[in-house]
């Protein structure tokens, strides 16, 4: 015998090693963002292998040999339920991904308006009902070591199998706390385990395999003298409880979706909801590929091995005895691997939810100030996972103690199921109708678990030992009706087929009926809407009415539980997107419901929402929350107002089109008025011109007339001048070519050049100005400045109607910007002209023609040149005009202002 | 309630409407597994009939598994055709873009 004890544990920890190596690996190429294919499908597949655990391996061929076929129902339920994903994971997934869900107990609590109390009764039903499941998987591996100690020539006894168990225990709690609570990820994903559950998964699938083709083609032959061993067999007959067949099926696949450790690797460990349509097919293939040689082995087991040998060894007893050592080797490892990688996924799954819901709430209460205590949060929720891990091994390996490891390992994992399956009505209520209240959930769990309890849990734990056997026989006092394996009086019934029965009919009743009488809080409405409805709007509404803003206080939370730099960043990123500059965004409800969001994944979703409501004070539910929770009545209401909304801006957009078409009409006019006047206007010194240099041509004139008429002339040309200038000037500024003389001024200097060139002195026009407000400095172009408060104060001049004119000049300064502001007594321009007197050739009265209607054009562009404006300011009381100037001048060269008009 | 505010449109074109109908049947995946899966609920309990009359193991086994395959099979061949969500929610049709104007002359 080369397989002695010792190579046994060199093996297991080489193998082990390995796994280390590997997670290692794993972690480090997702740190350096290398980890593409650690998102693959092929590995998101394998890692729900864990649903096979060492009682896939060991115990299926044990169950096999006992009672048949019946052992497939433990996988066609799952196979059912991954194939049916478009239906149910993908929803399960999406939703997960959306709340960012960290457990089972978290999606119920989450479901239900965050409820505490769910999430505590969750964690304590997973608790319960993984304990002997861990226990199991201990029994299972330290089972294996004396199957291979019994071989082993050397005689060296297992002096206590137990201790096996316990370094087990030990070195899996090693295991899970280097890789399962390295880092607070917000998104709870452990890379580094995921692969090594990868790498176990196709360990344990080969070596299955492996002992599967050497039985069917080394021992017996080849697959039809298999057929025929079978039906040589003690279990060649289809004997099966139809009850059982049915019932067995629907809990596997009630367990499938409920246990922490699948929602762990399907929900929380996925990020890639791709990877489900891979994993649809390619899962249940590897079902079936697992249980395919079962029964093969079984019927070889029974047929080889002596009376009593344990049918759930068979698979490494059966490459023994035929001196397959290496064989038997292999499939020791595929053992292993099932034991360990479940126990890994299985004790952060329930460290997570012992941390986030148990040992996290009681915390933060019995610290006093919650969210606004000082230390480290990060460290404790880190620590309170490593102690949650070790003690959910401790408690296991106590177990395994406790019962002595002697029951069959099939019936220990059917008790764990059916515990576990008590969530399922609460979880797909919660999933698909809308109508489902917390107070539902809390009656329909609390029933089934009590259920739970007494029909199965209890009586499990051997007849006499907590029930009595005369309550076994005749119920609690007396009452027949009680009894655990014959509920109501109906008797006869498999017990486990009746504690199925009656755990989720009456779970699922007071589910029912506590949810149709009770009414849901707000809070429950909006997470019942957003869980139900999870592909409508993917995104997350709940909403935190900002209130006092306390951004501040946020920030040291969120840096205390996601980490500074996690913090930093995300405040900073929230920040920028806001348009803020700093660390400190607006706590608007978008933000809020993200921070809650992320911080959720490192405390629970429950817990989030407490410390962020206890900054913010109670969480408020918005209009539009509630819009999006009520009825069909509602999103009717909300759709017509949509369209209302639209043919609103239908209007409006009409009433511009309108607006500008009738501007554009106006220019027209305006155009044609302007030709006829520029016409006029150069005709008419044209006319002058030439008629007086005729008369000077052909006249004989005295000296005197001869000045005087050339004086007209020169006039008349001077006139011209004038006008083309002008033109030209505009032309200038519309192109953009003009080249500005930037310089320091002051406000005031500008001001009393404008007023003394615009001829303001003659007595005409009085102006009231504050100079101390005007002794500004400014960086701009002074000339064009000057130009521009010229043409105000001369149009002030020529069309102020009162009959004492004031024109009133005020500054006032507003940071980067002055306004000066030019108001007149006068009447003021006509509303309909106000939006016309910017452009050119516009003229509000022709009678009083002075120019040809461009200065105010020419005003506008040069405004616009020193990034400034000038506009007409409605409501003074007189002609008002508003011009705008940057004191530290930004003079623009980019486009013309004319053409964006 | 008769009228839905937000309708999809009464028919669609010949890609979606085999989108549609791949989504029935993955949708309908677990019922034909289920109903498959419960045919040996009629094979009966065994408790009563002389043994050869009933079924035996091994045929049972080549029938589950084979079931096992098939349905693995056809899950294969409607996950990898369907779309991702191409239509949940209800698609809100992207506005029908006929050929730019003139592109026809």
């Amino acid at each position: 015998m080369i397989a002695t004890l010792n190579l046994l544990i060199a093996v297991c920890l080489g193998y082990v090693a390995l796994l280390f190596l590997v997670a290692f690996l794993a972690e480090r190429a997702a740190l350096r963002g290398r980890g593409a294919w650690l998102r693959s499908p092929v590995v998101y597949t394998l890692s729900l292998s864990i649903y096979c655990t060492a009682w896939t391996f060991y115990g299926a061929v044990g169950y096999a040999a006992r009672a048949g076929l019946e052992y497939l129902t433990i996988y066609l339920g799952p196979t059912l339920v991954m194939i049916g994903w478009w239906w149910l994971l993908r929803k399960l997934v999406r939703i997960g991904r959306t709340q960012r869900l960290t457990s089972v107990a978290d999606l119920v609590s989450s479901r239900y308006g965050k409820s505490p109390a769910l999430a505590i009764f969750v964690t304590l039903i997973a608790a319960m009902g993984l304990m002997p499941y861990i226990a199991l998987q201990l029994q299972s591996v330290t089972e294996s070591f004396t199957t291979f100690a019994r071989m082993d020539d050397s005689a060296m006894t297992l002096e206590d199998p137990r201790a096996i168990a316990f370094w087990v225990a030990a070195g899996l709690a090693l295991f899970t706390i280097l890789f399962g609570t390295r880092n607070l990820d917000a998104n709870e994903r452990h890379h580094g385990v995921v692969i090594a559950i990868a790498v176990e998964a196709v360990v344990k699938l080969f070596a299955l395999l492996a002992v599967g083709v050497f039985v069917v083609w080394w021992v017996a032959g080849g697959v039809g003298p298999m057929l025929e061993k079978i039906d040589a067999s003690p279990i060649r007959t289809w004997q099966m409880d139809g009850g059982r067949w049915a019932g067995l099926t629907i809990l596997s696949a009630a367990a499938f979706l409920t246990l922490p450790r699948m929602f762990q690797v399907m929900v929380v460990e996925n990020e890639d909801e791709g990877a489900l349509r891979t994993a649809s097919w390619a899962f249940p293939l590897y079902l079936m590929l697992m249980s395919l040689f079962v029964v093969p082995i079984a019927v070889v087991g029974l047929e080889m091995m002596p009376q009593g040998a344990n049918p759930d060894m068979f698979v490494l007893s059966v490459p023994l005895s035929q001196g397959q050592d290496m064989l038997a080797l292999l499939s020791f490892l595929g053992g292993f691997s099932s034991a360990t990688s479940m126990v890994i996924v299985a004790a952060i799954a329930l460290a997570t939810m012992l941390s986030n819901h148990l040992v996290m709430p009681l915390w933060l209460r019995f610290t006093g100030g919650g969210a606004v205590i000082s230390g480290d949060v990060r460290g404790v929720v880190i620590q309170a996972r490593r102690i949650s891990i070790i003690s959910v091994m401790g408690f296991g390996y106590l177990y395994y103690r406790l019962s002595g490891g002697g029951t069959a390992l099939a019936s220990i994992g059917l008790v764990s199921f059916v515990g576990l399956a008590q969530v399922l009505p609460a979880m797909m209520g919660g999933i698909f109708w809308r109508g489902a209240t917390r107070i539902g959930a809390l009656v329909g769990l609390g029933i089934g678990f009590v259920l739970w309890l007494w029909c199965m849990l209890l009586p499990s734990l051997g007849e006499g030992s907590i029930i009595p056997a005369h309550v076994m026989a005749h119920g609690p006092f007396g009452m027949g009706w009680l009894r655990p394996y014959a509920l109501f009086g109906i008797d006869g019934l498999d017990p486990l087929v009746h504690a199925i029965l009656w755990t989720l009919l009456l779970n699922t009743a007071g589910f029912v009926l506590g949810s149709l009488v009770t009414f849901p809080t707000p809070l429950e409405r909006l997470q019942g809407a957003q869980f139900v409805n999870v592909f409508q709007h993917s995104n997350n509404p709940q909403s935190w009415s900002g209130g006092i803003a306390q951004s501040e206080d946020l920030m040291v939370m969120a840096q205390r539980i996601l980490g500074a730099s996690e913090a930093q960043a995300l405040f900073q990123d929230e920040a920028a997107r806001q348009g803020l500059k700093g660390y400190l965004p607006e706590p608007t409800p978008d933000f809020l419901a993200l921070l809650e969001r992320r911080l959720s994944g490192s405390v629970g979703a429950a817990t989030a929402h407490a410390m962020v409501g206890q900054i913010m004070g109670a969480a408020t539910v918005s209009v539009e929350d509630l819009l999006a929770v009520a009825d069909e009545t509602a999103q009717m209401m909300e759709y017509s107002s949509q369209l209302e909304t639209k043919s609103e801006e239908l209007v409006r957009t009409a009433r511009q089109l309108r607006a500008a078409n009738e501007k554009l009409t106006k220019l027209s006019v305006q155009k044609d008025a302007f030709l006829s006047q520029i016409s006029h206007e150069l005709r008419t010194p044209m006319t002058s011109i030439r008629a007086f240099s005729e008369i000077l041509r052909d006249l004989g004139l005295n000296p005197d007339e001869q000045k005087k008429y050339a004086g007209i002339i020169h006039d008349e040309a001077i006139r011209l001048t004038r006008l083309l200038d002008d033109l030209l000037d505009l032309s200038v500024l519309e192109n953009g070519q003009v080249h500005l003389n930037v310089r320091s001024c002051v406000l005031a200097e500008v001001l009393d050049h404008a007023q003394a060139a615009a001829g303001a002195q003659d007595g005409t026009l009085r102006i009231r100005r504050r100079r101390i407000s005007e002794e500004v400095m400014l960086t701009t172009d002074g000339d064009r400045l000057s130009q521009v408060f010229i043409n105000l104060v001369a149009n002030a001049r020529k069309y102020c109607d009162a009959s004492a004119p004031v024109l009133t000049i005020s500054v006032r300064s507003d940071g980067a910007m002055l306004t000066v502001d030019f108001v007149d007594n006068g009447s003021g321009i006509p509303a309909e002209a106000q939006d016309m007197v910017f452009e050119k050739f516009s003229r509000v009265s022709d009678q009083k023609a002075g120019g040809a209607g461009l200065g105010l054009a020419i005003c506008r562009e040069i405004m616009a040149r020193l990034g400034g404006s000038v506009g007409y300011l409605p409501g003074q009381g007189g002609g008002a005009f508003r011009v705008s100037i940057p004191i530290q001048g930004e003079v623009t060269m980019s486009q013309p202002a004319s053409t964006q008009s | 309630m008769a009228m839905r505010p937000k309708s999809s449109p009464l028919f669609l074109e010949r890609r979606s409407y085999r989108q549609r109908r791949l989504m029935d049947a993955a949708r309908l995946m677990p019922i034909l597994g289920a109903t498959l899966w419960a045919v040996p609920l009629l094979w009966g309990d065994g408790g009563q009939g002389d043994a050869g009359a009933r079924m035996s193991n091994s045929n049972a086994m080549v029938y589950i598994f084979g079931v096992w395959v098939v349905l693995v099979g056809l899950t294969m061949w409607v996950s990898l055709r369907l779309k991702d969500d191409s239509a949940e929610p209800p698609s809100t049709s992207p506005p029908r873009q006929g050929p730019p104007p003139g592109a026809a002359q």
